[in-house]
């Protein structure tokens, strides 16, 4: 009988899902430690105010309390460091304040800490915040993106001068305007990207433990990429050597970005818990969240484009107002910059592009990645700015489209704005989507719904992102203070079972099963012999985690790489044992055979060979089959295709119906289709939540308005119909997998999509998202501007 | 400090609370039963739903004391005595109705009083608005309701004879 196919390919079931679904799940927050206390954070109140004083007498007295610190205790240790540093045109480098771990002589946002208290019993730290006595100076402050560079707006931080954090620019600015003094028409759109707040289901934990034997500490944290997080707290804020601390991060619930970060109270634990000589625990509650996780886009653009007489884009200036809240987060300045700029040519032909881009300071919570991270907001843009075109030039949305994609053959292409895409084809994404959509049916289906007395709109994204990050040269030239490479550690055991020690980590993704589909591809093995591992500095070498679509791309690869070399090492055992020419050795499906004959040998005999080496090429060959793979990618990957939204608008209520949703995405080799269209599902959902539904709320002074799921909408099962997702890959080029990635396709390609198809239902030129129903009914009843 | 006896999952519990202790703080702080999870804090999220006398509560908006003498069912109750997993959770695995997993034992446990409740059936529209009480981050949902309408399949089946 034949064992299930369980290698790259097959949708097998989840090898995760067992412990999710029984309640057995490790999530930070289910840790805890003997004699552990319990941290409570005094977060500011006020967006911007001077901290006059901190009394803590009455706190400290209280019962249960163990300490209180504040941004004294503080002082003289590291801020929360930046891990990408942007340039002036100019040349010079971005300002770049100090981010006191603990508010320092002022606040700056809504949630910023300004003391914490831990007490034997969290309900005691709780009490004893309230005892705290703080007298705070409120000062002017600034929320708003389009207001930050005014003259005489309030100043966040002292050394940026107006709020400036950097004036960045990309491409040709000459090429640009001489292209548009000649052409025939340049269409101009203003467009919005709203913030966002990423919103994991589980909230931020951080657990802190300290070793007085060893001096060891461990910090337990919901982290995307817990080595990151040992590198940047150890070596720039805490001053702990790698080999002194151990971060681990176990089931981590959901991340979307927001868990990349180094955050303020990670490192608060780890450096209380070496002073209390106890761990300290420290668990968010959902309001602390809000203001306190990094939230996502918050873009204020002009995008301009000059055309020719038959659609032709010749053209592109875009202006670029960024949010970067009241600090810059840990890869915030590489958002709105290289992870987006560089993707304004889409999966267009238009031979020469100019942005600039100013990141601002206000007082707002900090803005970075969040699920797509730059290359929503670019597609956005370019997506919106096509339909603005295609109307203006009275031409048809899709063939404008195609009109302008890079040709089949043009790969490898180099776009005006740095990136080389290696592969994709935008004709037959594009296709396939305009046929699972039934788009030649959508005039009879407007003409029913209109006879209801609704109007339906249909709409089309055509989109192109970059992930696979990253290649390290690439990006250590372009500011980045990491390389981006990504580790794999195979290792045999004698017996024959595998663990994989993955420097990505898994929070929700499915790694522990697409992982185990390439051991068992490769190596012929079982699933149910292969463990994957990861979130553990303790247990694996290296790496740089999750975010950008980078596991399987770069992480999955760095697993390929590292079974080659278990492959050749096992080749050179079995040849030995089977006195063969190590060049004659062929290995398939578990098995070791010498080419034209019937000798073999299963790769369960090699392992128990290598580690119990009776008969062994010892003088030749160390013991023992384990491998380590280091895989620093040759390119980004160029995952790409076609969204296609279609809606009906209810005008007595604005209320937006998403009827029908159909992407056909290029994301190369799928290892496990399952999970493929599971991530899409899930991050198109997220791209509804934003066209429709979310807001991150300010008002101008920088008080946070949508600061629970009562005043923040997240997407409920019924604000959603079924999302059909097909896939038309062509395979990346430079990775031995063929993958590109599918983790963010979903939330880049839908937000123009479902904004198309509500500008079509209602015929409006643009709006800006969210497309809430008072938006809608507003325009439908002359009450707002498109 | 009150007294609270409660049958969790078949045990017989009795613990000392404060008064103002939630249900959910019992079960994961007093009990180590950390299947429920506590994803927000206005009640909205559903992460920690659990059954108290057969019906699903928000173990987050109840006092511990109120399931004094209750009969609760948490997410670690759900399978038999035998590890046979209930139907629910089978489903959410074979329908891949789960990434992250945060989200999944409340929407688990909601889901079996929302089919417990419509013996007649439910159509997929009924189940996403059955649902309105839990969010889920990952999946857009569609899984989810797919593994609901699976699962009620089999549990409204009759049984073998």
């Amino acid at each position: 009988m034949n064992a299930p196919f369980e290698g790259i390919g097959a949708s097998v079931r989840r090898k995760e899902d067992l412990r999710f679904i029984s309640g057995r799940g490790n999530y930070t927050d289910d840790i805890n430690r003997p004699g552990q206390t319990h941290m409570v954070i005094k977060r500011s109140d006020r967006p911007h105010a001077r901290i006059i004083s901190i009394d803590a007498s009455a706190a400290l007295a209280a019962p249960g309390v163990v300490a209180v610190y504040t941004g004294d205790d503080f002082a003289n240790i590291g801020g929360l460091p930046c891990g990408w540093q942007i340039h002036n045109k100019d040349g010079s480098p971005m300002v770049e304040p100090k981010h006191p771990v603990i508010a320092h002589g002022k606040v700056r946002h809504v949630g910023d800490p300004i003391a914490v208290v831990i007490a034997e019993t969290k309900q005691q730290a709780k009490n004893a915040a309230e005892l705290l006595v703080i007298d705070l100076e409120d000062l002017p402050s600034i929320a708003t993106t389009t207001d930050a560079l005014k003259p005489g707006a309030p100043i966040v931080h002292d050394e940026a001068a107006g709020n400036l954090c950097y004036d960045w620019h990309l491409g040709d600015a000459d090429a640009v305007a001489a292209a548009f003094a000649t052409a025939h028409k340049v269409v101009t759109l203003d467009l919005e990207n709203n913030r966002l707040i990423p919103n994991a289901m589980e909230p931020r934990v951080a657990l802190g433990d300290y070793d007085r034997h060893t001096g060891d500490y461990t910090l337990f944290t919901t982290s995307q990429n817990p080595h990151v997080i040992r590198l940047l707290m150890g070596a720039f804020v805490l001053g702990l050597p790698e080999h002194k601390l151990r971060v681990v991060a176990p089931d981590v619930g959901g991340g979307f970005g927001s868990k990349i970060y180094h955050y303020a109270e990670e490192a608060i634990v780890t450096w209380a818990a070496g002073k209390l000589g106890r761990p300290v625990k420290w668990t968010a509650e959902r309001s602390e969240s809000f203001m306190s996780d990094a939230h996502g886009r918050d873009h204020v653009s002009t995008a301009q484009m000059a055309v020719d007489k038959d659609g032709k884009f010749l053209a592109l200036k875009v202006h670029t107002l960024a949010n970067m809240g009241a600090y810059l987060s840990t890869f915030a300045p590489a958002v709105p910059t290289y992870l987006y700029a560089t993707l304004l040519a889409g999966t267009y032909t238009t031979p020469v592009i100019y942005v600039e881009v100013k990141a601002v300071f206000t007082n707002t919570v900090p803005v970075d990645a969040y699920r797509g991270a730059g290359r929503p907001e670019a597609t956005f843009l370019l997506e919106r700015l096509v339909d603005a075109i295609a109307l203006d030039m009275g031409m048809d949305r899709v063939e404008i489209r195609r009109k302008n994609f890079i040709p089949r053959d043009a790969f490898p292409y180099q776009t005006p704005v740095a990136l080389q895409y290696d592969s994709g084809d935008y004709f037959a994404t594009l296709d396939a989507a305009l046929k699972s959509a039934d788009y030649a049916g959508f005039p009879a289906r407007k003409a029913a719904a209109a006879a209801q007395g609704k109007l339906r709109g249909i709409g089309v994204s055509t989109y192109l992102e970059a992930c696979g990050i990253a290649p390290s040269k690439v990006v250590g030239s372009l500011g980045a203070r990491a390389g981006l490479y990504e580790v794999a550690n195979v290792r045999v055991h004698p017996t024959g079972s595998i663990s994989v020690f993955t420097g990505t980590h898994s929070h929700g993704q499915g790694h522990e099963t697409t992982f185990a589909q390439l051991v068992s591809d490769q190596l012929g093995v079982p699933l149910s012999q292969v463990d994957i591992v990861h979130g553990d500095t303790g247990k694996i070498p290296f790496g740089m985690g999750t975010y950008g679509s980078r596991s399987l791309a770069v992480g999955g690869s760095a697993m390929v790489k590292a079974m080659d070399k278990i492959i050749a090492k096992g080749k050179k055992i079995a040849a030995h044992l089977m006195e063969a020419s190590p060049e004659d050795i062929e290995f398939k499906n578990g098995v070791f055979s010498v080419a034209g004959t019937d000798k073999q040998k299963t790769l369960g005999e090699i392992a128990l060979t290598a580690y119990v080496p009776h008969n062994y090429p010892i003088e030749t060959l160390e013991p023992g089959l384990d491998e380590t793979a280091f895989y620093d990618p040759a390119n980004f990957t160029f995952p790409g295709g076609c969204h296609i939204c279609e809606v009906e608008i209810d005008p007595e209520t604005g209320v937006v119906a998403i009827v029908n949703f159909n992407a056909v995405d290029d994301v190369g080799r799928v290892v496990n289709p399952m999970i493929v269209e599971g991530q899409v599902q899930g991050g198109v959902a997220q791209g509804i939540g934003q066209a429709l539904l979310e807001n991150a709320a300010y008002d101008a002074s920088g008080q946070l308005l949508s600061g629970s799921f009562m005043d923040y909408t997240m997407l409920r099962a019924d604000d959603l119909t079924n999302i059909t997702v097909g896939t038309e890959n062509t395979m990346c080029t430079h990775n031995p997998l063929g993958s590109k990635g599918c983790g963010e396709v979903g939330a880049i390609g839908s937000p123009p999509a479902v904004i198309n198809a509500v500008c079509d239902a209602l015929n409006i030129r643009h709006m800006n998202m969210p497309a809430t129903a008072e938006k809608v009914w507003s325009i439908i009843n002359g009450r707002a501007a498109g | 400090m009150p007294q609270v006896t409660l049958t969790v999952n078949g045990k017989s519990a009795t613990v000392e609370v404060e008064g103002r202790t939630l249900l959910v703080e019992l079960l994961r702080e007093k009990l180590g039963l950390t299947g429920t999870h506590v994803g927000c804090d206005t009640s909205q999220c559903g992460a920690c739903v659990v059954h108290v006398d057969g019906v699903s509560v928000k173990s987050c908006t109840m006092l511990a004391v109120q399931a004094d003498g209750a009969k609760v069912i948490t997410i670690e109750g759900l399978a038999a005595a035998d590890g046979t997993l209930h139907p629910m959770q089978e489903m959410f695995r074979e329908h891949h109705a789960l990434q992250c997993g945060f989200c999944t034992p409340g929407m688990v446990m909601a889901a079996i009083d929302l089919v417990n409740s419509n013996p007649l059936g439910l159509s997929q529209d009924e189940i996403r608005h059955g649902l309105e009480g839990n969010l889920c981050r990952c999946t857009g949902y569609h899984n989810i309701v797919k593994a609901i309408d699976a699962a009620q399949g089999i549990m409204h089946a009759p049984a073998a004879e």
